[in-house]
Formats: structure tokens, sequence, C-alpha cells
């Protein structure tokens, strides 16, 4: 994003976390307010990469484990005849889902309330900041005015 | 409507005329994408159920990982983005304001050379201004009250009223519609608020509104208040309280009940059918003003034939659901899922041939909808049976027709109005009235 700009870029899917980046811009006359606005988005961001890109590659790995024991007990290899990579088709591949999230239920259920309430809190300082910002502006029109 | 789906990348841009051709490249590829993605969402649900979608390839993004502290990686992501031609100039200063990022340096190339950037595919793979853009405004709410599906919603509310045995009253219709599509586009927005990062995960979901960043949390929550709050008034106060009272359970039903339990329990598939009864329920109670046996009827076979439609649906969508922590039955208890969905087909017949005993409509209609529900509870057989792939989708596709059928089978089956005469049915409109209503 250009140095020049007032507001926050978002960029393309990361990799891991499938989460879009924001580059949050920083005002000179940054008021208390939006301060603590911006910290509890960059804290909300970064705990949600975290959180998938740990969760996905998790997910993938232990996938590529299931499909590799799987084929083993099968006596297949994991890469046919053709050099295509071999994989189990979905009834197979069932058990392994409801294996997964049964085992990160839990930790679901832990990310579910946090997020929940990163949510709100930065949805509700979003509303106090352009409640502020709202007056500042009436405050200076008036100014203007007279 | 097709004007949904224009594309956003054809605006113009906060810096103009560095991203345009970039702008050009990934709006021939957009149109084609959207455009494919409209018709398929042409098969689109009742507004508590997933939509069906083919999963679309997983896009790789071209840019590299992202890092807790964005610096480097801003520069390499805009260096690899520049690498065919040599940077044009660099306009800007060395210092930022943002000691976050170093690369500005590196950006700057980027919006120096133009034509670089052919090696960014889609809209969705750049970096993005977080401005509202106001001319892509209507096409974000859209999106954002899930339009297809509102209006879905509300031909079933409308269905409600039209089935309703009272003579046909259009300003209350229209009030009702209205109602019910504004109490639709609140619920839709407000599941979209809470749902950013789980929708950013799967594939069906990820080019949402708040997934891009096309609009702020803060404008989600208040586009879905400026739409609930007007919406449930007018239920309230131009239809009659008990519809305004049902859209408000519904919304909050939908909202604070479905959308956390998704990820808590299977329970989430049994509310939603719930939610998914409940407009054409409202349909009948702005009709009639009462909540009677035929508003429950209506709502019931909605509810039983929610349950083939998404369970179907989400035999396919196993891995997402599974790695995006959604508790479905087609992942934990696939045995139950389709048992379930089989027993509902059934349902489908029984509650049919109850029509008539409530004097909804006449006899002709179960024996008219017998053909539809007996094929569809065949294929709901077959996928209990079978628990594959194709049989799965045989009988989401099925669902896809078979109730906007039967719901009209019903209407042409409809007991007239002037038949009920007797019982009394009619709200004060004079007899002469009613016979110029009466339907065929």
């Amino acid at each position: 994003p250009p140095a020049h700009s007032h507001s926050d870029w978002i960029g393309p899917p990361d990799k891991h976390s499938n989460l879009r980046p924001i580059i949050f811009h920083v005002p000179p006359e940054e008021s208390p307010l939006e301060r603590r606005l911006r910290e509890a988005r960059q804290e909300a961001q970064a705990c949600n990469q975290r959180f998938w890109a740990r969760h996905n590659r998790a997910f993938h790995q232990e996938k590529e484990e299931f499909i590799y024991s799987r084929l083993k007990a099968k006596g297949l290899e994991m890469r046919d005849e053709t050099g295509q990579k071999a994989t189990l088709n979905a009834e197979e591949m069932a058990d392994f889902y409801k294996d997964f999230l049964s085992k990160n239920f839990s930790k679901h259920m832990q990310y579910n309330r946090d997020w929940y309430k990163h949510n709100f809190t930065i949805t509700f300082l979003m509303g106090q900041v352009a409640l502020a910002r709202a007056l500042r502006w009436l405050r200076w029109r008036k100014k203007n005015v007279e | 409507g097709l004007f949904v789906w224009r594309l956003t990348g054809t605006g113009p841009r906060p810096s103009p005329c560095q991203l345009l051709p970039l702008c050009q490249a990934a709006s021939h590829r957009l149109a084609t994408f959207q455009y494919f993605s409209f018709l398929k969402r042409m098969y689109v649900t009742q507004y508590n159920k997933d939509l069906s979608q083919r999963a679309k390839p997983k896009s790789e993004p071209v840019v590299s990982p992202f890092h807790e502290l964005q610096q480097l990686d801003q520069e390499k992501k805009v260096i690899h983005k520049i690498s065919p031609i040599p940077p044009v100039h660099q306009p800007w200063p060395e210092t930022s304001r943002r000691n976050e990022l170093r690369g500005v340096k590196s950006a700057a190339q980027t919006e120096g050379s133009v034509t670089a950037g052919r090696a960014e595919s889609t809209e969705g793979r750049q970096w993005k201004e977080m401005k509202l853009q106001l001319e892509e405004l209507p096409g974000i709410l859209a999106r954002l009250s899930k339009i297809k599906l509102t209006a879905l919603v509300v031909s079933t509310a409308s269905a409600g009223f039209a089935m309703a045995p009272v003579p046909f009253d259009l300003p209350c219709f229209l009030l009702a519609s209205l109602g019910t599509g504004l109490a639709s586009c609140a619920a839709n927005s407000i599941n979209q608020f809470f749902e950013v990062p789980f929708d950013s995960n799967m594939n069906r979901t990820k080019n949402r509104p708040l997934v891009r960043g096309q609009l702020s949390p803060l404008l989600a929550v208040c586009f879905a208040a400026s739409c609930g709050i007007p919406g449930i008034a007018l239920l309230t106060l131009a239809v009659n309280p008990l519809t305004g009272a049902l859209g408000a359970f519904n919304i909050f039903l939908y909202t604070c009940c479905y959308t956390p339990l998704k990820r808590m329990s299977i329970a989430n598939t049994w509310v939603g059918a719930v939610v998914g009864a409940i407009p054409p329920v409202m349909g009948w109670t702005a009709a009639t003003g009462t909540l009677d046996a035929g508003a429950l009827l209506l709502g019931g076979i909605l509810y039983s034939w929610q349950f083939p439609h998404f369970n179907a649906l989400s035999w396919g969508l196993r891995e997402d659901y599974s790695r995006g922590g959604y508790c479905m039955m087609s992942v934990t208890h696939p045995g139950l899922c389709r048992r379930v969905a089989l027993r509902h087909c059934l349902a489908l017949i029984g509650l049919s041939a109850v029509a008539p005993v409530l004097d909804i409509t006449t006899w002709t209609f179960p024996i008219i909808s017998l053909p539809i529900n007996l094929y569809i509870s065949y294929l709901g057989f077959r996928f209990y049976k079978d628990a594959d792939r194709s049989s799965s989708r045989k009988l989401f596709f099925c669902s896809l027709w078979h109730l906007p059928m039967l719901l009209l089978v019903m209407f042409t089956c409809k007991k007239s109005v002037l038949e009920k005469e007797d019982k009394g049915d009619l709200r004060g409109q004079s007899h002469g009235r009613a016979m110029e209503i009466r339907l065929p």
C-alpha cells in the first residue's frame, strides 16, 4: 500500500490461514480511542492468524498421515504407476473428518468464545470512534460556519 | 438479477491509472467466474441453509505467506509482482508514517509499473484499500443480505399468504412480503457478521463482502439494524403483531441460535429447519391474523423439506465442515444424516395427505403431489442405501425443483374461498366480493 494512503489496506488470503491480512493506517493525530480500536483489531488479527494457520496445517498434515496409513493398510503406494498422487474416496475420508472434528471440538469452542469477544469489542469500538468523529466533524462545521 | 454480480473491478479506483489494466485483465476472468457462480447460485435455498456449489478449485494465492509483522513479506510480495519489469520511478519518499511498512519503496515501484501486474489474476489477489466504494455498495449489500436467498424466503412467505383461506388482500400481501424480506436481509447480514473467519476458510463462502473487507463490521451491523427494525416494525404495525413477533423470533432464532449452534452441536440442523419453516407461517398469519392448523401444516411441510435438502447438500461439504469446525450430521453422524433425510421425505407424503383434512386443499392435492413426493422419497432411499456423492447430489437437485412444484400444486388445488363461507372464515368481506376473488 502506498505511503500517502489514509486508509487501511487488505490483502489476498494468506496461504495457511486463508484470512486476509490488513495493514492498518496510523494517522498522526490518532486519538486514544482510535488507538485502542486499532490495537484491538491487530490483536484479533494476530490471534485469528495464529489459530487458523496452525489449525489448517494440522489438518493437512493429519490428512496426509491418514491417507498414507490407509494406503499402506491396503498395500498401495502414495503414487500410482502414472505418478499421480493416490487418494482415498470420500467415504474413506469420512472417518478422518469425523475424527478430526471431534478431536478439535474443545479447541473450536475456546476459539469461538475468543472470536465473538473480539468481534463485539471491535465493532463496539468502531461505533464509538465513528460517533466521536461525527461529533468532531459537527463541531468543526459549526466553527467554520461562525 | 444479474446486476448483483456486476463486476466490482470496473469502477474507478482511488489509485486509478496504475491498477486499471490489472482490473481489466482481472475483470474478464472475474466475469466468467462470477457469471458461472451466478448460474450455480440459481439453485439457492432457504435462508438458513448453505448454498449448493460445486466445489470451486481452491485458488492458490500467488503471493507468499503472511507474516505477523508483515514487513519483509510486503517487500517480497511486491517484488514478486514486478519482477519482469524494472521499476519505472520512485515517486514516494523512503520515510513512512507506518513503521510496520519497510517495503514502501517497493510498494511505490509497484504503483509505478503499470503492466507488471499481469501475473496477478483476479481481484481477490491484490491489495485493496479498505474504503467503502459507494458505486459498489448495492452489490455489496446484496451479497451481504444474501439477496437471492431472501427472495426465496419471501416467495415461501407469499406461498403461505396465498394458501390462507381468506380473500386476497394486495396491500397486505405487499407489506408482508416487504417486511419479511427486510427481516431476512437483517438476519443474513448478522449471520455473515458472526462468521467472518469461518467463511474465509470455506470455499463456498470466501468471497463474501466482510471476508473481503469491502465493508466494515460496523456497517454490516448498521445495515442489519436498518433493515431489521423497519422490517419488524412494518410487520407489527402495518400487518399484525403476530407476524411481527414471528419475524423477530425468526431473526433471533437464526442469528443467536442457529449460527452459534452450527459450531456446537448437530442440533443446529433442526433449529435451522424451524427457521426455514417460519416464513410461510408468517405469510399465513399476515393474511389471516391467526395461527391455525393450516399455517402449522405449511410450516411442517417446509420443515420436513429442509432435511433431504440440507442433508444431501452437506454430504458433499464434509471436508470443509470438518476443517472449519462445523458440527454437522454428515460429518459426525452420517447414518443419522441419511436416516433423517429419508424419514422426512416420507413425512412429506404424510403431510400432503393431511392438507385436505384441514380444508386447505382439495383431495386432488395429495393425489397429484404423490408422484413427486414418491420420487423424492425414492431418491432419499437411494441416498440412505448408497451413501455416496452421486445419490446425495441427485437428492439435492431434486429438492430444488420439488419444493416449488409442490407449492404450486398446492396452490392450484387450494380449496376455494367460497366453499368456506359456511365456516365463517371470511374477514367481514361481502359475499359479492368473495365471489369475484374466488380461486379456480
